[in-house]
């Protein structure tokens, strides 16, 4: 094999395996931007798969698969978005509490479905011209999902958003400072709310990609950790969608690389694969000291009249 | 949305044309408290109207409620003789009134004109930021508002910070202007600018509340003053017709003595010595660079400079709580540099910290918990593994005695103490071990006069009895009262040093800008 068809291999299952990673990454940008850590894109992922593949193989349009997986994808994300905001509970605490619950939930409700392959995945698409580009055309503009174009697409969308526009401000004062956006007549509950729950549809499409696309099939459990991948990647990307294509390219490459080396190594390093990255992800984020970046009041619930 | 209601108001005040705003029998109950009880406050249109008061008079409570942040239980809000439901920021900005909190509501990462356009009504939606930006040059030349509207919030002094939070509320339109304690964060120049400013807007026909404790600043700026006391109005007054002593008078319910007795004391051996200490801020910058002076025992040595020049990081490192990069520091001749706090601390050093809920109380603990946190580990406090709560609880009962801590006893959680009463707490705990070297950040910010007063008065019996203080304050008043010799410090250099009898506030207040002393040693 020449190391153009390994470029080229490389980079495709880089972008492939990357897909739901940039989706959920994309989501827990915007609302960590808002001041809210939401710990349980593993659990909104893993019910967005459930879901997609169920309505996938039900109706046999994996569209509305998708569809359904962002729905319900934004309804466990506001189950979050009512504890961690309405409550002030622990965001942390919640988070993962809805990790569990995804986990669980979509195990129990599962079985039925178990071991089934699904009939009509999600097609793949080639961007005419662009696919002619030596190299990089084929690596990256051929035989891809429409989610993944897609999701590049929105990520340049939300970083525009996210710094050009009158709702990027709104959402970035939110984070740094609840009660100066507060005082300028922000509301800040709708702000976070809506990041969350839009953060929570995002990670439902992830999960739906994995199901009706990646792997057409349910297993149980088959998000893999991938959710938590997603909040090391928020970090590596500094809460900035560009950078996070970049970092979930560089994270899929590497992954890849990983699926290559099972020739000589056991099974279950693959497996430790995303937690070690993930571990590997932040420390080279702390020795870039984005820490700086990552907004001020993340995580602290706000309450009116206190400072 | 705000109720605007047609009918006038039968009170024959606000027919007046020229009464911009009345705030009538104004009730608001706070778990434990009465903030604002039956207030009644009016404004003139064009006038500078000072709202004075001790720190929980109430006066910030009442204009949160003008501002929307609050709601009042009882009363009405008249704008222009109609009558008006404030329900949030938004609705007063709506009528056109404009807050400039105490600590500023500005995000620290985002730039002038970002903040500026936050929530701005009518912003377009792409590219808002640029779109106030020439607004924001033109306010500045009109008003004598000089700030650029691209630079970041976290560059910008407190002085510009607080151009950025004035302009802010010009933008949305503002008649009437809330000035919420304006001058705590600024150099006496830049008290003297904001003085012009508030001049020009009074011209301009601008209606200003100028919210203080400060005396001198009613009587320098203000056309009328209402004086609040314990959630009561005193009285309202024109500026012209009264004086200091009376307006004090008001304010605390008692007479209160302006000049502090200072003995004179002898210098004894020196107890802290630092010698070209140099620290990295948290940011990691560089924030103290070499800076060395000594303080004996029986003197105080007062800091003087504007918030965030470097005095946080020097009172950790000399207390052990962040490293020194460089430097030394000794305690009674032995060298402590970068040693770990409570040996520092055993060696005889008290620290009365910056943050009096975050580093000198545990909050949700006793007092009598409190009272011990240094010595706990030690007799008669603690036998072997288990604390002696007898001793505990009789050393607690002498110290609330001693330093008249209210407090409804030892075993009441420490948040639920006043900040005056928190202050005397922390000092009774730290000064219990006759320390020989007292660390003092900002020991009376935030605290109503009779604490002040008898917060000066313990540092000054410490003095006598001949502990060596350092005293960190941006109150260039106490410093001037309690200092035998004052050093300044701007951004984590020495400016200079002065005796407070020789130097004069406006010499003192160039060296807080950055303008070195010429060495005459």
């Amino acid at each position: 094999m020449g190391w153009e068809s390994w470029i080229i291999d490389t980079l495709k299952r880089a972008l492939a395996y990357g897909t739901p990673l940039l989706w959920g990454t994309l989501g827990e940008i915007y609302a960590e931007r808002a001041g809210v850590v939401n710990l349980g894109v593993e659990g909104m992922m893993i019910l967005g798969a459930l879901s997609a593949f169920a309505v996938a193989q039900s109706t046999g349009n994996p569209w509305l698969g998708i569809l359904a997986a962002s729905v319900v994808g934004g309804f466990a994300a506001l189950i979050h978005a009512f504890f961690s905001v309405t409550l002030r509970a622990n965001q942390y605490v919640s988070g993962l509490a809805l990790t569990i619950f995804g986990l669980g939930l979509s195990g129990l409700l599962g079985t039925s479905w178990v071991g089934i392959s699904l009939k009509n995945p999600l097609p793949k698409a080639t961007i005419p011209g662009l696919e002619r580009i030596p190299i990089l055309g084929e690596a990256l503009f051929r035989d891809h999902s429409y989610l993944t174009y897609i999701g590049i697409v929105l990520a340049v969308v939300l970083w525009f958003v996210l710094y050009k526009t009158r709702w990027g401000i709104a959402i970035r004062s939110v984070g740094e400072s609840p009660s100066t956006a507060d005082a300028m007549g922000i509301d800040v509950f709708a702000v976070q709310y809506l990041c969350v729950i839009f953060g929570g549809i995002l990670a439902g499409v992830a999960g739906g990609f994995l199901s009706v696309e990646y792997r057409p099939a349910w297993t149980e459990g088959m998000t893999a950790g991938m959710g938590w991948i997603v909040i090391a990647l928020t970090i590596f990307a500094a809460w900035d969608p560009l950078q996070a294509v970049g970092g979930v390219v560089l994270f899929g490459a590497l992954y890849h690389l990983a699926y290559r080396l099972q020739a000589w190594f056991p099974p279950e390093f693959l497996k430790l694969m995303p937690y070690a990255f993930a571990i590997l992800v932040l420390a080279v984020a702390g020795l870039r000291k984005v820490k700086r970046g990552a907004p001020a009041s993340l995580g602290v619930p706000y309450v009116r009249g206190q400072r | 949305m705000a109720e605007k209601r047609t009918d006038a108001h039968p009170d024959s005040l606000a027919s007046h044309q020229n009464v911009a705003l009345l705030m009538r029998d104004i009730t608001k109950v706070f778990p434990g408290v009465v903030a604002n009880d039956k207030v009644t406050f009016e404004l003139k249109v064009g006038e500078v109207h000072a709202l004075l008061g001790e720190n929980g008079a109430g006066k910030t409570t009442l204009m949160n409620i003008l501002y929307g942040l609050y709601q009042a239980d009882s009363g009405e809000i008249y704008l222009y003789g109609k009558r008006v439901r404030i329900r949030s920021p938004r609705d007063a900005i709506r009528h056109r009134i404009g807050m400039v909190h105490q600590h500023f509501k500005l995000v620290p990462r985002h730039t002038v004109a970002e903040n500026v356009v936050l929530g701005l009504d009518g912003a377009p939606f792409l590219a808002p930021a640029r779109a106030v930006e020439d607004e924001i040059l033109q306010l500045g030349e009109r008003y004598g508002l000089k700030v650029d509207p691209k630079a970041y919030i976290w560059q910008l002094s407190a002085g510009e910070q607080q151009r950025v939070e004035i302009i802010k509320a010009l933008v949305r339109g503002a008649d009437i202007l809330i000035l919420d304690e304006p001058t705590s964060v600024l150099t006496p120049q830049e008290v003297e600018e904001l003085f012009k400013i508030l001049a020009r807007m009074r011209e301009e026909g601008h209606s200003v509340i100028f919210i203080t404790h400060k005396l001198d600043e009613v009587m320098e700026v203000s056309d009328r003053v209402t004086v609040m006391r314990r959630g009561k109005v005193v009285a309202t007054l024109s500026t012209a017709d009264v004086n200091k002593p009376t307006l004090a008078k008001m304010m605390v319910g008692r007479e209160v003595v302006f000049r502090l007795k200072k003995v004179a004391c002898e210098r004894g051996q020196e107890a802290l010595v630092v010698e070209d200490l140099w620290a990295l801020s948290d940011r990691g910058l560089p924030a103290l660079k070499g800076i060395s002076f000594s303080v004996c025992r029986g003197e105080i040595l007062g800091i003087a400079g504007v918030a965030g020049n470097g005095q946080k990081e020097l009172v950790e490192v000399i207390t052990g709580l962040r490293r020194a990069t460089r430097g030394k520091v000794f305690v009674l001749g032995d060298e402590v540099t970068n040693e770990n706090p409570r040996r520092i601390a055993d060696k005889g050093v008290a620290h009365i910290p910056e943050e009096r809920l975050k580093r000198g109380i545990v909050p949700e603990m006793s007092v009598a918990e409190n009272l011990i946190l240094k010595r706990h580990h030690r007799s008669p406090f603690c036998h072997g593994f288990f604390l002696n709560l007898r001793a505990v609880k009789r050393f607690a009962h002498h110290a609330i005695e001693e330093y008249a801590i209210m407090t409804p006893g030892p075993d009441t959680p420490a948040k639920l103490l006043s900040g005056g009463n928190i202050q005397r707490l922390i000092l009774a705990r730290e000064l219990s071990g006759e320390p020989a070297l007292v660390i003092a950040a900002h020991p009376t910010y935030g605290l109503d006069v009779g604490a002040t007063e008898q917060i000066r008065q313990i540092l000054l019996e410490q003095r006598r009895r001949g502990a060596a203080i350092l005293l960190i304050s941006e109150d260039l008043e106490e410093l001037m009262s309690l200092a035998d010799r004052i050093a300044v410090i701007f951004e984590g250099e020495i400016m200079g040093e002065v005796s407070p009898e020789a130097a004069t506030l406006e010499e003192i207040g160039l060296m807080m800008a950055g303008e070195k002393r010429r060495v005459r040693r």
